[in-house]
């Protein structure tokens, strides 16, 4: 554990679970993210909105650890006062100690594991602490028996919340494209995470299937989980999300609530791709529209 | 100053010949991503060929100019390896490409292994000695340079620029590039990825035999076995210079003739391969695409 | 030329000869310099040439003629019988298991038992050295090895070119430690495999965060280094003279295979002089080890280390997204892999009595990936399989004797004992990709255990 963990004074106030300050991605010559901020509170589902290219996914890579950022500083805050630097971890570390989970754009499920397995790979550091690690589990000691039990009753209720309890022993990459989405993000929930990022949960998903993953992601906010996820979608965001942050060619142009970000000139004109000088007149017109 | 000098020289000779060798791995793993672990024995099949062609010109054509000799020994070699590799890449590694990713490997590893067994059986186990070819050796000041080395760095020279020449400006190089950039996508807008692939083989067979041919002009003696370790050392080349490159492989396949060379006068030379070996491990270490090859952008 | 209609049998004659004569014309220019022509030393020691036509034809008759029979019968078949099968509709799955399948692993643990006693029974105590030595043991050596890089290629992904250089650090530590030490055995077993493990971890480290080829590449290179610096060190290890002379291991100290020591092994029992009875305890000692190697790989797939592994083989990424720290990762899987390669080392130099660089080459690295890889990676079963096929295959050529009668005194079957080792590679490898057991068994389940088909399971990329 780095120093900063534990002795930092609390610079976040309140139940802010996670704040971007400053953050910025140089590749090569090319500026993905310029001095890029924003807050995301505790229990809230936060929607990481724009266009294509906008930077979203580099965000994503740079909080959970897979891009070290050019510039900036990532707070989390645990639930129990704990403040983590992120830029500063190993991705890795970034799951096991700052219990911050994500899942991918294009899905990474084991695929040769079976469902099951994928559940029980996902709480690796819990086993592993309660096998000693190993050594003391292959002497089969009862501690580590009842860890695995435990495990296995974690990824019992996970599966039953995915609605994938009847295919748990069936090779992942055997499963359809939703519920493979629904395994990636129960997979990450099996980590045990305070932040879930998720990076667009619902692209490609039909009609049925985003009606499931909506389900899906209402009972983790329930569990008190924080999900940060990035959406293309802009009718996916609205329904779920309780605070959206748009991004746009690597900086912010617009943060609220989904009301106030729907009806933002700039937004609208991302969105609808208007030159800048038009921005005005969408906004006139926005204005008369608000009179009416 | 002079030794130096000397060694450098005899570095930059068995460098050509590592380098030729190289570019036949370096071809290959651009464009369908295989190590091709026979290409060593290729190297030494093409060796075997120009052996072969020795003894039977100079059985019926006793007065035969050594020129004319060394190259129809290069055609032959070059003709007889790119026949065969062509045949092996259709017959042990197309059937399997796309499939399971070590598959092909051990094919290759398995092919690695019948050719050298098979020269064992067919021409025997025992070194295989000829007479010097070419015995002319010049000398300036205190530094000797023989014809030979002046023969294999110049046939060198004119081979990577042909070869360079092909890659770069001709449509069949085009075809080889777009097939490594996405072979699906050059497939969509009309190459003929099976044949460019093929193509492929029989050129980096060719580079292997004229190698080959040095190799036995140079050292006179030839052998089943010699394909692995000059053959591990010209991967290793191809690695060091970044492997996809093709600069990269003449320039690996330099240094790594040059290391040799240098430690061997300098150091001791039991141990020049294991400097060899060490440096690589180093570089790619350090630089685990290699000296030239492209940087490998990891995506999540 | 061939009419549009290839399906009439004319059609495919007419194809099957064409591509039967383009066989032979290739074969022809691949093999008439090789084997047309043969060079060889005369009294003088020059270099001269005969040829050799007949020899030749032979071999451009075969390629012709085994084209024509691929294209023209053998493909027609496989495909009609493909047909036939896909209009039945019936798909062949069947439930029930014979017998001999759903017992095959009890069964082949009692031959494996029975064998040395069996072949003393038929051969007599001196013929069975052959059949217990030879075979058993030999093969068993490569069973174990292969179980060993099992751990590292077929579960954790990681492709190790250079594994034969455990084994020598195990047979080495062995050889060296004995004779300084005198320590025995039993006592040197477990600290050869500790000291493979260490080198695991010391090569390990620096080298595994590369990934694929290279990582391939850097082990063979390590594998080279290893071998040429225990040519080169002569003064501890007498280079390629080998060390010679290593202690026999003895039954727990109690009894000795020592002729001349008191507590003989044959004299104690009263049986009469043999090293047979040596090969025989041999061979219960590798067999137990082999057995230790399936317990632990058993055990630790079942264990979060060995989901670890497999999962890292799968996705690298999700890996470390999950939580997982991928370097002690693999460096635990690097190690444990490299310990059962020292294990086999120490046993193997024990065996022979003799060690030299000559026993470490790069081509074992090969035989023993090649095992893993035909047998199907990541299964025990199935490695074993190919380790019987492949070693006692070869090892049988050995055997067959009346193949000189055949083709005369010269032939030496031994020559083309790599010959066919490598041809039987590829052969494999093309009709069986995934090796002879490409399913995986889960690790875990809730309701039954399901065979994870071949096609969804992924080779790694480390």
């Amino acid at each position: 554990m780095t120093p900063e963990t534990n002795t930092m004074t609390p610079t976040i106030t309140g139940d802010t679970i996670l704040k971007v300050e400053h953050l910025s991605m140089k590749f090569g010559g090319l500026m993905a993210i310029n001095d890029f901020s924003f807050e995301a509170r505790r229990g809230d589902i936060t929607a990481l909105i724009g266009p294509n290219g906008a930077g979203k996914t580099t965000v994503f890579n740079c909080i959970t650890g897979f891009y070290k950022p050019t510039m900036g500083m990532i707070t989390l805050r645990q639930g129990d006062g704990r403040e983590h630097l992120l830029e500063r971890l190993k991705d890795f570390e970034i799951t096991k100690s700052a219990k911050v989970a994500r899942t991918f754009q294009n899905i990474r499920l084991f695929s040769g594991l079976t469902v099951l397995e994928n559940l029980l790979v996902a709480q690796h550091n819990v086993l592993m602490k309660a096998s000693g690690y190993t050594i003391l589990g292959l002497l089969g000691l009862p501690t580590y028996k009842k860890a695995v039990g435990a495990s296995i009753e974690k990824a019992k209720y996970w599966l039953d919340k995915a609605d994938l309890t009847d295919r748990a022993d069936d090779p992942a990459g055997d499963l359809p494209y939703g519920a493979q989405r629904r395994l990636e993000i129960v997979r990450a929930m099996c980590t045990g995470p305070e932040l879930l990022c998720l990076d667009e949960p619902a692209a490609g998903l039909n009609p049925r299937e985003s009606a499931a993953l909506n389900t899906l992601l209402h009972s983790i906010r329930s569990e008190g989980v924080s999900i940060l996820l990035i959406e293309h979608d802009m009718s996916v965001v609205m329904e779920i999300s309780d605070h959206v942050v748009v991004l746009e060619y690597g900086q912010k142009i617009s943060d609220g609530t989904p009301d106030h970000v729907k009806n933002d000139p700039k937004v609208i004109a991302a969105y609808l791709g208007v030159e800048d000088d038009e921005v005005d007149e969408v906004i006139a017109v926005e204005l008369e529209g608000g009179d009416r | 100053m002079e030794y130096f000098i000397q060694q450098l020289i005899n570095g930059l000779t068995l460098g050509s010949i590592y380098g030729l060798v190289a570019i036949g791995y370096t071809m290959v793993y651009g464009i369908i991503g295989m190590i091709n672990f026979a290409h060593g024995d290729i190297f030494m099949l093409g060796g075997f060929a120009a052996l072969i062609v020795f003894l039977i010109l100079t059985s019926f054509f006793a007065g035969i100019p050594v020129a004319l000799l060394l190259l129809v020994m290069l055609i032959v070699g070059m003709l007889m390896t790119g026949l065969w590799n062509w045949t092996i890449e259709r017959v042990a590694y197309r059937p399997l490409r796309g499939s399971f990713r070590l598959a092909p490997l051990i094919t290759a590893i398995g092919m690695s292994i019948t050719l050298s067994n098979f020269i064992q059986v067919t021409q025997g186990p025992r070194n295989k000695p000829i007479p010097q070819l070419v015995t002319d050796v010049y000398h300036i000041g205190a530094i000797t340079i023989s014809l030979k080395q002046l023969i294999i760095v110049a046939v060198t020279s004119a081979l990577l620029f042909a070869f360079w020449y092909i890659v770069n400006k001709t449509p069949l190089g085009r075809a080889q590039r777009a097939t490594e950039q996405d072979r699906k996508m050059a497939a969509l807008l009309g190459v003929d990825v099976d044949r460019t692939i093929s193509v492929t083989f029989v050129m980096g067979a060719a580079l292997a035999a004229v190698a080959g041919s040095m190799y036995l002009m140079y050292y006179g003696v030839s052998n089943f076995n010699d394909g692995f370790i000059p053959g591990v050392k010209a991967f290793t080349a191809a690695v060091l210079g970044g492997i996809g490159s093709l600069p990269g492989a003449v320039l690996g396949g330099l240094m790594i003739g040059l290391i040799e060379s240098l430690w061997s006068a300098y150091f001791t030379i039991a141990y020049k391969d294991v400097a060899t070996f060490v440096i690589l491990a180093f570089v790619l270490i350090f630089k685990p695409t290699g000296i030239l090859g492209r940087p490998e952008v990891e995506k999540v | 030329m061939a009419a549009p209609s290839e399906n009439t049998s004319s059609g495919l004659m007419v194809k099957a000869v064409r591509e039967g004569i383009f066989a032979g014309v290739i074969a022809l220019g691949m093999f008439i310099l090789y084997v047309g022509i043969e060079t060889y030393q005369d009294i003088d020691n020059r270099l001269v040439w005969r040829t050799r036509w007949g020899l030749l034809a032979i071999f451009v008759a075969v390629a012709a003629i085994g084209r024509f029979l691929m294209v023209g019968v053998i493909k027609p078949h496989l495909d009609r019988r493909k047909l036939a099968k896909a209009k039945s509709g019936i798909l062949e799955i069947s439930e029930e298991k014979s017998f001999f399948h759903r017992h095959f692993l009890k069964i082949a643990l009692i031959a494996l038992l029975l064998y040395p006693m069996a072949s003393v029974w038929l051969f007599g105590t001196q013929g069975s050295l052959k059949y217990v030595d030879n075979f058993g043991i030999q093969i068993l050596i490569y069973v174990m090895l292969a179980w060993g890089l099992n751990i590292v290629v077929g579960l954790a992904g990681l492709l190790d070119l250079g594994y034969v250089a455990f084994y020598a650090v195990g047979a080495y530590s062995y050889a060296l430690l004995s004779a300084h030490l005198g320590l025995s055995f039993w006592v040197l077993l477990p600290l050869a495999g500790i000291l493979a493990a260490l080198w695991g971890v010391i090569l390990g480290f620096p080298v595994l965060r590369l990934r694929g080829d290279y990582l391939a590449i850097v082990t063979l290179a390590f594998g080279e280094i290893i071998r040429l610096v225990l040519i080169n060190w002569t003064d501890v290890t007498r280079g390629t003279f080998g060390i010679s002379g290593i202690k026999k291991a003895s039954v727990f100290g109690i009894w000795s295979f020592d002729v001349g020591s008191p507590n003989y092994f044959p004299k104690a029992f009263g049986l009469a002089t043999s090293s047979a009875y040596y090969k025989i305890f041999l061979f219960y000692v590798i067999l137990a080890l082999c057995l230790l190697t399936a317990y632990v790989t058993i055990r630790l797939r079942r264990m979060p280390i060995g989901r670890a592994w497999e999962a890292l083989r799968e996705d690298e990424i999700a890996c470390r997204s999950l939580g997982i720290n991928t370097v002690t990762t693999k460096l635990t899987a690097f190690a444990t892999g490299a310990m059962f390669g020292g294990f086999a080392g120490s046993f193997f130099a024990t065996r022979q009595g003799f060690v030299s660089p000559e026993s470490f080459v790069f081509l074992e690295s090969a035989v023993i990936l090649a095992i893993v890889v035909l047998g199907g990676m990541g299964s025990l079963t199935g490695i074993a399989i190919a380790a019987v096929v492949m070693v006692g295959g070869t090892e049988l050529l050995r055997e067959m004797a009346f193949l000189k009668l055949v083709f005369g005194p010269d032939f030496t079957p031994e020559l083309y004992r790599m010959l066919l080792f490598g041809l039987a590679m590829v052969i494999v490898m093309l009709f069986k990709p995934r090796g002879f057991v490409g399913t995986r068994e889960p690790t875990a389940f809730l309701k039954e255990r399901k065979v994870v088909s071949g096609s969804f399971t992924k080779e790694g990329h480390g």
